[in-house]
Order: C-alpha cells, then sequence, then structure tokens
C-alpha cells in the first residue's frame, strides 16, 4: 500500500477513525448537540401552552425574562448556592479524605458509609430532609425539641415555610450528598503522594501541620481543582434538592436559575429556554475557565 | 497512609518506615471519629428505614422509633401503587443505556487509547463536554426535540438521554485501562494469526474486564437515579409505568404525603444500587475525574 495509494484507499484510511468512534459522535450529536440548537432556536421563538410553535420573536423572550422581578433574586442566590455549597464541601472533603486515609480497623467498613449519599438518589435523600424537617414530627424537630431549641409544631419548626431556613437546610442537603464523591477524589489524589515526600519533609523537621500545608495541599492540587469543577457543575445545575424540598417557593424565594427554568417552561417555554441560554453560557464559561487553568489541551497531546 | 507508602519505597537513607508503636492513641482517636463520620452518613437512610416501618398511625408520633415496626408499606406498594410496572420501566432504562453505553464507547475507548489520529483532541473534548453539560442544563432543547420524535414511549428517548451523558465516564475508565495494557500482547496474537478486532476481544477485553464492569454498573446506576429528564418526558404518561424515581413522586399529594409508602419504595429503590456502587466504589472516582486531568 505504500506507492499506490488509490483514492478509495486513502478515503478508506481517514474514515477508519470513524468506524470506532462514529457510534459515539452519533450518539453526543442526537443527544448533547442537537438539544443545544433545539433549545437556542427555542429561546427566539413564541411557543404556545402545547408547545407549538407561533412564530419567531426576536429577543421577546429574552426581555421578558429581565422584566421578571424574581430573576435578579434567582440569579443571586444561584451564586450564592453555587459558591456555599462547593467552598464548604471542598474544606470538609480535605479534612474527612484526611481522616479517612488513616489506617484504622474497619476503614472500608467506615467507607462503605460515606458511599450511600453518592449511590442513593439525590431526590430521595432530600425527601428523607424534607421528612426530617415536618414540624411536626420530623425527626430533626423532634431532636431539636429534645435540645431545648425548637418547640414542635410551631413557626419556628416550620424551617422549610422560611426561605431563609430553607436555603441554609437545601445548603446543608446539598453538601451532604456531594461529600463523598469530593472526598473520594481527594483521597485518591491523597494515595498518589509518594511517602518519600513525607520522609523529607520529617527529616527537614516539619510539624505535621506545616508538613500538610506545605507538602500535602500543594501536591493535592489537581485533584482539588477536578474535584471543585466537577462540583461546581453538579451544584450549579443541581435541581432535585430545591425541587423536593420547596419547589423553589414560596413564590420563586429559594429558587436557583435551574429550578426557575423548570417552573416557569409550563407558563412558557420560550422564556424558559432563554433562561437556559444563559446557564448554558455560564456553564461555557466556567469548562474554558477550567481547561485554560489545567491546561488540558497538552495533557491529552502528552 | 503514609507508613504504607513509605514501606514501598525502601531507602537506607531514611529512617525506618513504620515508626514504634506509640500511635495507639492516634489510632483509637482516629477510629472514633471515622466511625462517628459514618453513622453520620447513614443516619438519613435509617430513618428512610424507620418510617417505611412504621405503622401509618405512628407516623405523626414525636419518638425517634416507631412503637411497632411493620413490613405493611412494603407489601401493600405492589397492589395499591403497581410498583412492579415502575421497577420494569426503569430496569428497561437503565439496562437500555448501558447496553448501549458499552455499544458506543468500547470501541471509542480503544482507539483513542491506541490510535494518535487527527481529529483526537477534538473528539475527546466533545466528550468532555457531554460530562460537563448535564442535561439539566438543556431541558428545554432535549424536551422539544424528543417530544418531536414522537417515540411510542418515554423508555427509548430516556436511554438514548442516559447513554449520552454517561457515555463519557465509560469512555474516560475504559480509555485509562485500555492505555495500560502493553500493545505488545495485542501484536503477539496478531503475529500469531488473529486478526486486529480479534486479538481486542481476545486479549485486550478479558484485560480490561474490571474496568468494563465499573462503567457499566456507573452506567446502570446513573440511569436508575436520575430524575429530572425523566419526570420531564413522562408528563402524561400511566403512572403505573413511569421510572421508579418519577413514580416516587405520585406519593407526593396535594394536600397531604404518603411517607410510609414513598419511603418503602425508596428502600426498595436504593438497596440495590448502593451494593452496586460498593463493588466499584474504588474505581469510581478514576472514571469520574480522568477526563479532566488527563
Amino acid at each position: 500500500m505504500a506507492s499506490r495509494t488509490s483514492p478509495l484507499r486513502s478515503i478508506g484510511r481517514a474514515a477508519t477513525p470513524l468506524l470506532w468512534i462514529g457510534p459515539a459522535i452519533a450518539l453526543i450529536a442526537v443527544v448533547v448537540l442537537w438539544p443545544v440548537v433545539v433549545m437556542i432556536q427555542s429561546s427566539f421563538q413564541r411557543i404556545g401552552g402545547e408547545g407549538y410553535v407561533v412564530g419567531y420573536n426576536g429577543l421577546d423572550n429574552f426581555r421578558t425574562l429581565f422584566h421578571e422581578p424574581y430573576l435578579s433574586g434567582v440569579l443571586l442566590r444561584t451564586l450564592v448556592w453555587t459558591v456555599g455549597v462547593v467552598v464548604v464541601t471542598m474544606l470538609i472533603s480535605l479534612a474527612l479524605a484526611q481522616l479517612f486515609n488513616q489506617r484504622f480497623p474497619g476503614r472500608r467498613v467506615a467507607r462503605w458509609a460515606l458511599i450511600i449519599p453518592w449511590a442513593c438518589s439525590v431526590m430521595m435523600t432530600a425527601l428523607i430532609f424534607r421528612w426530617a424537617l415536618d414540624r411536626s414530627a420530623g425527626v430533626i424537630n423532634v431532636f431539636l425539641h429534645d435540645l431545648g431549641l425548637v418547640k414542635l409544631g410551631s413557626n419556628h419548626a416550620d424551617w422549610l415555610g422560611n426561605p431563609h431556613w430553607a436555603m441554609f437546610w437545601m445548603m446543608l442537603v446539598a453538601v451532604f450528598v456531594s461529600l463523598p464523591f469530593s472526598t473520594y477524589a481527594i483521597l485518591s489524589g491523597l494515595q498518589g503522594i509518594p511517602g518519600d515526600v513525607y520522609e523529607a519533609a520529617s527529616l527537614d523537621g516539619a510539624t505535621s501541620w506545616r508538613s500538610y500545608r506545605h507538602v500535602t495541599l500543594p501536591l493535592l492540587r489537581p485533584a482539588i481543582l477536578v474535584a471543585t469543577l466537577i462540583n461546581i457543575i453538579n451544584v450549579f445545575n443541581s435541581f432535585p434538592i430545591i425541587w423536593e424540598m420547596t419547589k423553589g417557593g414560596p413564590g420563586y424565594q429559594t429558587s436557583t436559575t435551574t429550578t426557575y427554568m423548570v417552573a416557569i417552561k409550563q407558563g412558557n417555554v420560550g422564556e424558559s429556554a432563554s433562561l437556559s441560554v444563559i446557564n448554558f453560557a455560564l456553564v461555557i464559561v466556567i469548562v474554558i475557565v477550567y481547561l485554560a487553568t489545567t491546561k488540558w489541551k497538552e495533557q491529552v497531546d502528552a | 497512609m503514609s507508613t504504607t507508602l513509605t514501606t514501598a519505597t525502601p531507602s537506607a537513607l531514611v529512617p525506618p518506615a513504620r515508626p514504634p508503636r506509640r500511635r495507639t492513641g492516634k489510632t483509637i482517636a482516629v477510629t472514633i471519629a471515622a466511625y462517628a463520620v459514618a453513622v453520620i452518613f447513614l443516619l438519613p437512610y435509617v430513618e428512610m428505614v424507620l418510617v417505611a416501618g412504621r405503622p401509618a398511625n405512628e407516623l405523626l408520633d414525636p419518638t425517634y422509633f416507631p412503637q411497632h415496626f411493620t413490613f405493611k408499606n412494603f407489601t401493600t406498594l405492589w397492589s395499591s401503587g403497581g410498583l412492579g410496572g415502575n421497577i420494569a420501566t426503569s430496569l428497561e432504562i437503565a439496562a437500555g443505556a448501558t447496553l448501549l453505553v458499552l455499544i458506543v464507547a468500547l470501541p471509542a475507548a480503544y482507539y483513542t487509547a491506541r490510535r494518535k489520529f487527527r481529529g483526537r483532541t477534538l473528539f475527546l473534548l466533545l466528550v468532555l463536554a457531554t460530562q460537563m453539560f448535564q442535561p439539566a442544563a438543556m431541558l428545554v432543547g432535549l424536551q422539544r426535540e424528543f417530544t418531536d420524535f414522537q417515540l411510542p414511549s418515554p423508555t427509548i428517548s430516556l436511554i438514548l438521554i442516559d447513554a449520552g451523558f454517561n457515555m463519557a465516564f465509560a469512555v474516560w475508565i475504559l480509555n485509562a485501562f485500555f492505555s495500560s495494557i502493553p500493545v505488545e500482547l495485542e501484536e503477539a496474537a496478531m503475529v500469531d494469526g488473529c486478526s486486529r478486532v480479534r486479538a481486542m476481544f481476545r486479549i485486550t477485553l478479558p484485560l480490561a474486564a474490571p474496568g468494563i464492569v465499573t462503567a457499566l454498573i456507573f452506567t446502570f446506576i446513573s440511569a436508575w437515579n436520575e430524575f429530572l429528564v425523566a419526570l420531564t418526558l413522562s408528563l402524561g404518561s400511566e403512572p403505573s409505568k413511569m421510572p421508579l424515581t418519577v413514580a416516587v413522586n405520585n406519593f407526593i399529594g396535594q394536600y397531604s404525603i404518603d411517607w410510609g409508602h414513598l419511603f418503602a419504595a425508596s428502600v426498595i429503590a436504593t438497596v440495590p444500587v448502593v451494593i452496586l456502587f460498593a463493588l466499584i466504589e474504588r474505581r469510581v472516582v478514576g472514571g469520574l475525574t480522568a477526563g479532566a486531568v488527563k
């Protein structure tokens, strides 16, 4: 095949990769790329209640969206929700990873407990907390009542009826379900650090906190970065927790962009699509910033 | 852990890796702390089981434990709500998505691990994109596209969507496994007269079996637990044919919630996936992070 490369053959050679990766590309096209096109298209369309398209209406959907009285609150809350949950998750995960990296009897069993919120449907975990916060019989309220902090059945015990407390509890649930992945990601980072690094540090007389701060943390940087990125994406897009615990209410006072988008979809698909486009653009910005800071391309090419 | 790691790198220059046993006090403290954390992680799910086992007339008692534990909520699920149909739907979706991921991700992961071709980086970036963009971010597009397809039931749509968004995990983990298997093994088989595809099936796939199992279980669990797209596409479906995660929400009425049945169904939905997840626990992180750190 060296000297006589027929055109047919060279086409065949160029097409060989397609044979292997073609099915994957086709699936991505149908499930990821085309929906994006439809979504962007929908954001410029007037769409009737039954889902049929009435016609193009330019930027009207975006205008309607920007005039929604709840929008600024929703955007601000999305920021607080994402940053708050991710930061708290990462801090606790660093501590948990350090703990579960120690050797102690029954470590495997203890780690299994850690994975349950990860394996279980987030929606079901959210419902457990909704029940546990029930104002008259929820187990969290029963416990707080026994501690003398809350009176069962009182307004104070109706945590999810108060937008501020509802956000607090929902962020706590979001941290809870995010911890297993982050902890495991940092654990695997810890296990990748060669032991002689610590020996060198301890020979230099570093205390354990100093060697953690100056040896472990810098070496954990890649693991922390990836875990943070994946958490940001997950928490930003999170739907089941808020949907199951407050439906974003009362009003839209506990909605983030994702839940708000689903809520307004029933009334105005076009407007919901325009919010999705904004949501989507934000995710792209996050991912690009990430790819740039980690020099992703150089790594896959290597 | 540092002690185990140091034993793996013996050197004449460093002091004995395992320090003398002054650490028992620390080990006890660590053990207690770790078990306390484990209990905290378990508590919500213990409560799930306790509520599922509470008789209806005790539901509103402000007590930690039911006075009489009952399995009534579990047994009546099958007659009243028809949970069997929901489990069947969820099984179809999860098994379908898992099979599709296998068919699509296996060749892609193998080829990108073995060959450097034009467009490889672009392809891997595309795969990474599917991992980063979750269905929630493009829900309106998904709903309108798949409604336009007018498929007979949402099951096929959900299989495609769950497979599409979980494929990345399978590609990363399989890619890592294939890369770690020496090409020479396949070449030796090919010298013995195997074709490339045959060498892949006979030599490489068996060696990559742990990765394949991890990818399959992970996809299965994700599809089984998926909620938002299932909820969106199942609008108007018969309640007994809805996926399990959507059906569980049917216990939430406008004025009251049937917590006992809701959590009984949740327990049934959760137990199998927790067991499956425990099997792949140690490899999952690799699949989730490999794409972003490769």
